[in-house]
């Protein structure tokens, strides 16, 4: 078997079978699928949640019945009692567990209703607001009714302003269409972010591991050291691939199977329900691309180190641009258009994020994409030319210090001179 | 038809590492690099590897010049100990043998053979961080030979092993010669180049300072030692003409000399003093050589 194959399967195999690999995959599995059914894990422990039980004090006599009924509309699980007793007991009862609360309403000075609510803990604030919504919308009607306003008044008062969004552009993307892009762009940039920082970083590791073990010096008397590092990178974009392709293949079948409590919610509306096969191969040539371009980097940056506690001094000013490029991405997810975002998604280092959420999002002539595209290449294949003669060299140079300097050092050493 | 090196020189910006560097290494002989350290050896040996492009000059082998065409035929041992730690010995070996165009199942069984020839054969699963230095040197060994080398080159093979497993791998090493290895080795022992090479160059700050046959080397020196012990005062040799160095033993004097007619001489001065128990005329010691021409450059 040719020598660079025996590399590729090497490293791969290897690093298939390190524990930390197969617990990390196993434990992102796990989580994956806890996320996906989300919704049942929830609505378990809810089984127990009968739901919040309040009592009420009505001074006025009257507020309760219109409470009871705008509360309804709100949360179904709130149950209001009418307490006949006076607060100090009420308060004794809340004590006691008997009620999560005491709601006081009375009227103020103008004739409106106003309310106290007193519980152990103010910390419940999902049922406060309901309680004050309700309460909000019960004094609107009162209001109203004091004012004298038909029902129909009152239901021209509350309509809601129409807003259409019309865009010229003929292809432009509808506002849910854009909804949808964006969800799924969001979830897709974020796999290619945390996997391009994950497998350089695993790239770095290994060139230096096999540095600092000086098993370097061994592999580089048998096989070029220019065929050993492509063998590598490719080895580990393998696992890569494999161990995407596996977190993602579970995430959309655990996602499918629940799909049914999911409608109505936001991932229909984020666009889970059918996904757009073009931006699945843009997100997988621009991963394999950005994965290429950093693998590359973090290749012969760690064959500058000696001693692997240096790999990540040098590896950090990667996961800068890495992390630029994702909060740029994240503030074009609002402004896709963005005079910005189009210029800096053709600089190489950023438009495996830029460039794909751009695709993602917007309706663009094909030959941008292929204009960044073509850029990222060209870029890579001049990274690897000039990291292939660090590396050359670098895989021999043995010091102290680990810095940017010793790529100049690194050079001459792989040159004749 | 050996190994050649011609005039080559390897600069590292202003520092000369290796500097004009002539030798021709016969075939099937085991070649000895003498040296201090930072003397140049390690940085010739990697230009022979091809590792590195030298300056100035070209290695050739066999008349070839060597490159990765010619790797598979090449075993290197690297001073420092090189393999995964993490990895099992049978794992790495047969990846390392592979990488030198052998089959797996080759490489397996050569492997046992070797693991059971150093009586180390329970090795085969263990992780090589859990072996101890000098375990790891002999699996380092086995690397560099699993794949048959016509040419192996060996960067200190001895150190940090016992007296025992220096044995085992000299043994080892005088095989390989005797079934056609053309051995290449660098040591700061003496008495291991004494004992293994019939040819030998010892290097300092990148230059030759002596090359040849052990024979001729110790014969050109010309320099003998002289070892007397005798029941009288012998001290006064120490200035006797023709003394160069001398030191003073238990029971006698060792005297270094300018040439076998000083001993002589000696022998006649002393005779009828009194009781001479031992009166010897040795070769140099490749330590006294080595001590002599290198030490006298630091001066």
């Amino acid at each position: 078997m040719n020598k660079f194959w025996i590399i590729f399967f090497h490293t791969f195999l290897n690093k298939l079978k390190t524990k930390s690999f197969i617990v990390t995959t196993v434990i992102t599995l796990l989580i994956i699928v806890a996320l996906a059914n989300i919704m049942n894990i929830i609505d378990y422990f809810n089984k127990e949640d009968k739901g919040e039980k309040i009592a009420i004090i009505d001074e006025t006599g009257v507020l309760f019945e219109p409470l009871q009924y705008q509360l309804k509309g709100i949360d179904k699980k709130i149950q209001l009692e009418k307490f006949t007793g006076d607060e100090t007991k009420a308060d004794k009862q809340v004590q006691n567990g008997d009620f999560d609360g005491v709601l006081v309403l009375s009227y103020n000075q103008e004739n409106l209703p106003e309310a106290t609510y007193r519980s152990l803990t103010i910390s419940d604030v999902a049922l406060v607001s309901s309680l004050e919504s309700g309460l909000q919308q019960m004094k609107t009607q009162m209001t109203a009714y004091q004012m004298n306003l038909s029902q129909e008044q009152l239901t021209k008062l509350y309509e809601p302003v129409s807003l259409k969004k019309v865009a010229l552009e003929k292809d432009a993307k509808t506002e849910e269409e854009l909804n949808q892009a964006r969800g799924l762009v969001y979830v897709l940039l974020f796999v290619i972010y945390f996997a391009v920082i994950m497998y350089a970083n695993m790239i770095a590791m290994e060139v230096a591991t096999e540095k600092s073990s000086r098993v370097m010096e061994i592999l580089i008397s048998s096989v070029e050291p220019i065929k050993q590092m492509f063998a590598k990178i490719l080895g580990i974009g393998l696992l890569g691939l494999l161990q995407l392709a596996l977190l993602l293949g579970v995430a959309y079948f655990s996602l499918k199977q629940n799909i049914d409590s999911m409608e109505g919610d936001f991932f229909e509306v984020y666009g889970f329900g059918d996904i757009p096969v073009g931006t699945l191969i843009y997100a997988f040539l621009f991963f394999l691309l950005g994965y290429f371009l950093y693998a590359t980097l973090a290749a012969f940056l760690g064959s500058l180190v000696s001693r692997i506690e240096d790999v990540n001094q040098l590896v950090t000013p990667i996961i800068y641009l890495l992390i630029i490029g994702f909060m740029i991405a994240m503030f074009g997810l609002v402004n896709p258009d963005s005079p910005f975002i189009t210029v800096t998604s053709y600089i190489p280092f950023f438009s495996p994020m830029l460039m794909f959420m751009r695709v993602g999002m917007l309706n663009l002539p094909i030959w941008e994409p292929i204009l960044g595209i073509a850029i990222l290449v060209v870029t890579i294949i001049l990274l690897a030319i000039f990291g292939a003669k660090v590396y050359k060299g670098g895989v021999l140079l043995y010091g102290k210090s680990s810095s940017f300097k010793d790529i100049k050092k690194a050079m001459q050493l792989s040159k004749n001179e | 038809m050996a190994l050649e090196i011609e005039h080559v020189s390897k600069r590292f910006g202003k520092y000369t590492a290796v500097d004009d560097l002539s030798l021709s290494i016969p075939e099937k002989t085991i070649f000895g690099f003498l040296g201090a350290n930072g003397a140049g050896k390690t940085t010739t040996f990697r230009i022979i590897l091809g590792l590195m492009d030298a300056s100035s000059g070209n290695v050739t082998w066999n008349g070839k010049p060597v490159d990765y065409s010619t790797s598979d035929r090449i075993g290197y041992l690297p001073e420092e100990r090189g393999l995964y730690p993490k990895q099992k010995v049978k794992e790495q070996l047969v990846f390392l043998a592979r990488l030198k165009g052998m089959s797996k199942q080759d490489a397996e069984k050569e492997l046992i053979r070797w693991l059971e020839r150093f009586k180390v054969p329970e090795y085969a699963d263990k992780k090589v961080e859990e072996l101890s230095k000098g375990n790891q040197q002999k699996i380092q060994f086995i690397a560099s030979v699993l794949h048959e080398p016509s040419l192996l080159i060996l960067d200190e093979p001895f150190s940090g092993l016992d007296p025992i497993n220096v044995e085992l791998l000299k043994q080892a090493v005088l095989d390989l010669k005797e079934s056609g290895t053309t051995i290449v080795f660098s040591s700061h022992r003496m008495e291991h180049v004494e004992q293994l090479c019939e040819n030998l160059c010892i290097l300092n700050k990148g230059k030759t300072v002596l090359q040849g046959s052990l024979k001729e080397i110790k014969q050109s020196f010309g320099k003998k030692n002289l070892i007397i012990h005798a029941d009288f005062d012998i001290s006064f040799l120490k200035e006797y003409p023709g003394v160069r160095k001398s030191s003073v033993t238990p029971e006698g004097i060792q005297l270094q000399i300018e040439g076998e007619e000083v001993a002589d001489s000696i022998l006649k001065e002393t005779v009828g003093r009194g009781f001479i128990r031992k009166f010897a005329l040795e070769e140099p010691s490749l330590n006294d050589i080595f001590i002599e021409k290198v030490g006298a450059s630091y001066e």
